[in-house]
């Protein structure tokens, strides 16, 4: 297979559970990866602590897995300290949007190039199911047993608030669409989010009486639709998936490269 | 370029000797006391051509710094009580992960948000203990501008030396007091740079393999080897593992290579202690009140010595013990609740260990000191 | 593009934990589980070679080789 010259087949077979979706993102990125044709030596990976963040260990980059929610905070230092090298960071969405809000919505601001991918399962998988800001109201959780009364975050229209120059959304179900928004996000300049649906067939599914990964797969295949489609205008309800946003911002490296410029006058 | 005479802020020597060493990369979040030097370097950073940073806290402050010393930078980040708090976590992935990098934290009273200009002392153990896990860690203090500059600049060194967090724990008084300063020439003090590896591509490099000297040579992000950095336990190769001998061999290469070099490691100063019947101990600004009691006292003749500690972990007991094993009293003179004062007392009979200090959030006079002394004396108040 | 022609299907039955997401998703059913719930193939002849099985495959075990 050709994406195993890009892992550390050592570590394999990986962690995740049977039919957890985490895997199916490892899988795609790699493809995003060898399709960009990139010099492993010029790729940070970032990642925080989680399932999601063990995706690190698997890939043969430059890899730093760091504290749970922090992830941008470290790939800002790297990607500041040395512009050229392609930062990945992929988070899980507690990892992202709990913990790491704050990062999140800020390095989206400053429009800093790197590729967030928020392996959004709706759950917290790592410690053992407890309701995460995307789990959503009304879902059951280990720490919501009674039906969680927390309301979801809207990733896309958050990171697109908070100045995200790129932002889209597919899930596991559509795995070539992983590939094709992974690479144009990368060749994105620019602080680029894809959220990622993936099943946790452990905690999620069961939990909510939603099957197990392939029922899982099947609602993401019924469940969501192209942007703009006419699906979703006969079914409002629908997830759309495909890119959102994408302008061209001034970046933040760029921009830092002129104010060494002004202070050097 | 030669040596510069300069009138500035505590602060400000902060950055110029975090210059000096070769520091590139700063990121921080402005907090009292410390600001100055967010700002300063806001200034500087980009005169050299370096990084400037502010971000949304200092938890991501200090993530950011780790993050740029990877890619093979001289980093530092500066922050007061509330903020250093916040960076324990960050710190401790620091320690377990062992990236060179320097935090400064220019003390305020707390705890919470306490006092926040005025000086304090207060987070000596905190400098000590304030992250999670068994760890050994450098901390290193001084009283003025120009020991500052040296202190900051061999912070940078034992940052690379041997790969580790270091602390530069300032206070308030320091910081924001403007004295002169000689700014030394280049090359005047000497400069560890950063150990890179000498292992060729395609060969097997292990980043967190020992050398003979105890160094681990590093590998920038970037070039030709890649490895994985975890706060997580992890075997010579930098991946997660839970195997006892492993982590077991790992807990104590990060506790011995400082604690097994005391020695090595520690600075202070000395004052008259060759007949000192009466030693007080004490470090950074605590320690200007000190030496002023201490020469106005040997002007009338008092055997009176002032040991000063630079380095406050790890803590020199055996240094302690041998220059204050013939001194009749040894007062420590601090502004806390005695932090100083519990190490000194297991390096010595506690029955002649002595604390002077104030805890109100104001600086401790030279008057404090002579009218404490003299309880201690048996001399009545 | 020509149609794709199948070889074989590459099985690295060590990394296979059985999910079932390839057989499930398998638009011609050319995919099975076996007694050890590794996956294994069925129907060759009736492969249409789109790798949907391999790009779903959380494990990275199954690969689908074309002439
Ligand atoms: C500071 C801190 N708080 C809590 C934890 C415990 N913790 C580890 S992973 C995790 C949540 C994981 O959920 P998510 O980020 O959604 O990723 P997943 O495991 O679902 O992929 C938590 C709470 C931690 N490691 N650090
Ligand atoms: S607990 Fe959930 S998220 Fe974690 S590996 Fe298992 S299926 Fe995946």
């Amino acid at each position: 297979m050709p994406v195993k010259d890009y892992i550390r087949e050592r570590f394999f077979p990986h962690i995740w559970c049977s039919g957890c979706g985490h895997g199916i993102i490892l899988n795609n990125m790699l493809r995003a990866v060898e399709e960009l044709d990139m010099d492993k030596s010029d790729i940070v990976m970032v990642s925080g602590i989680g399932c999601s963040a063990r995706i690190s260990g698997y890939v043969d980059f430059h890899t730093l897995h760091t504290l749970h929610g922090r992830a941008l905070a470290f790939a800002t230092g790297v990607k500041m300290s040395q512009p050229k090298l392609k930062l990945m960071v992929p988070m899980g969405d507690g990892d992202a949007l709990a913990i790491g809000g704050n990062h999140f919505i800020h390095a989206a601001r400053r429009n800093i190039d790197m590729t967030a991918i928020v392996m959004n399962n709706r759950i917290y998988g790592m410690t053992g199911g407890q309701f995460s800001p995307l789990s959503g109201y009304g879902t059951l959780a280990t720490t919501a047993p009674y039906s969680n009364i927390d309301h979801n975050f809207d990733v896309v229209a958050l990171a697109q608030a908070a100045g995200a120059s790129f932002v889209a959304r597919t899930t596991t179900f559509h795995a070539r669409q992983i590939t094709d928004l992974i690479k144009q996000a990368i060749e994105h300049r620019g602080f680029s989010v894809i959220e990622i649906l993936s099943q946790c067939p452990t905690y999620f599914s069961r939990k909510n009486n939603m099957g197990g990964q392939i029922e899982m797969m099947e609602w993401y295949k019924n469940n969501t639709t192209r942007i703009g489609s006419k699906a979703k205008q006969e079914n409002p309800q629908l997830i759309e998936r495909g890119i959102f946003v994408q302008r061209d911002m001034p970046e933040y490296c760029d921009e830092y490269d002129k104010v060494i410029e002004a202070a050097q006058k | 370029m030669p040596d510069l005479v300069k009138f500035i802020q505590g602060n400000q020597v902060v950055v110029e000797a975090a210059l000096y060493a070769g520091l590139d990369f700063y990121a921080g979040y402005p907090i009292t006391p410390s600001t100055e030097i967010t700002e300063h370097m806001a200034t500087r950073l980009p005169q050299i051509g370096g990084k400037f940073l502010q971000m949304e806290d200092e938890i991501s402050s200090i993530c950011a710094i780790i993050g740029a010393s990877l890619t093979g930078h001289k980093v530092l980040t500066a922050t007061s009580g509330p903020g250093y708090s916040l960076m324990q976590e960050g710190l401790g992935y620091a320690i377990m992960a062992e990236i060179p990098c320097v935090i400064v934290n220019v003390q305020r009273g707390g705890p919470s948000t306490g006092l926040p200009t005025g000086p304090s002392q207060g987070d000596v153990s905190q400098a000590r203990h304030g992250t999670h896990g068994d760890h050994a860690i450098i901390v290193m203090t001084a009283s003025n501008h120009q020991d500052i500059f040296e202190i900051t600049v061999e912070a940078f060194n034992l940052a690379e030396t041997y790969r580790t967090p270091v602390i530069l724990l300032f206070d308030e008084v320091v910081g924001h007091m403007r004295e002169k300063i000689i700014l030394p020439e280049k090359g005047k003090l000497p400069l560890v740079e950063r150990l890179r590896t000498s292992v060729k591509k395609g060969v097997d490099y292990h980043p967190y393999l020992p050398r003979e000297d105890g160094r681990l040579p590093m590998s920038d992000f970037g070039s030709e080897h890649r490895y994985n950095v975890t706060g997580l336990a992890h075997d010579m190769w930098g991946f997660p593992t839970s195997n006892p001998g492993v982590v077991h061999g790992l807990m104590h290469h990060l506790v011995d290579k400082i604690n097994n070099r005391v020695y090595t490691i520690e600075k202070h100063k000395e004052y008259y202690l060759e007949d000192a019947r009466t030693i007080l101990i004490s470090y950074g600004a605590s320690a200007r009140s000190a030496l002023h009691v201490v020469e106005s006292r040997r002007r009338r003749g008092e055997r009176l010595g002032l040991l000063e500690l630079q380095t406050l972990w790890p803590f020199p007991f055996g240094m302690i013990r041998e220059k204050c094993e013939n001194a009749r009293y040894v007062v420590v003179v601090e502004m806390n609740m005695g932090q100083i004062l519990e190490p000194v007392k297991m390096s010595l009979p506690p029955d002649k260990v002595f604390l002077i200090n104030r805890v109100d959030g104001v600086f401790i006079t030279p008057t404090d000191i002579r009218n404490m002394l003299r309880i201690i004396h048996g001399k009545g108040v | 593009m020509a149609k794709l022609k199948l070889k074989e299907h590459i099985i690295n039955q060590e990394w296979c934990k059985g999910c079932g997401i390839c057989v499930h998703f398998c638009p011609k059913k050319v995919l099975a589980l076996d007694d050890n719930d590794k996956v294994m193939v069925v129907l060759p002849d009736d492969c249409i070679c789109c790798k949907m099985c391999e790009l779903r495959c959380p494990d990275l075990a199954i690969e689908v080789i074309t002439d």
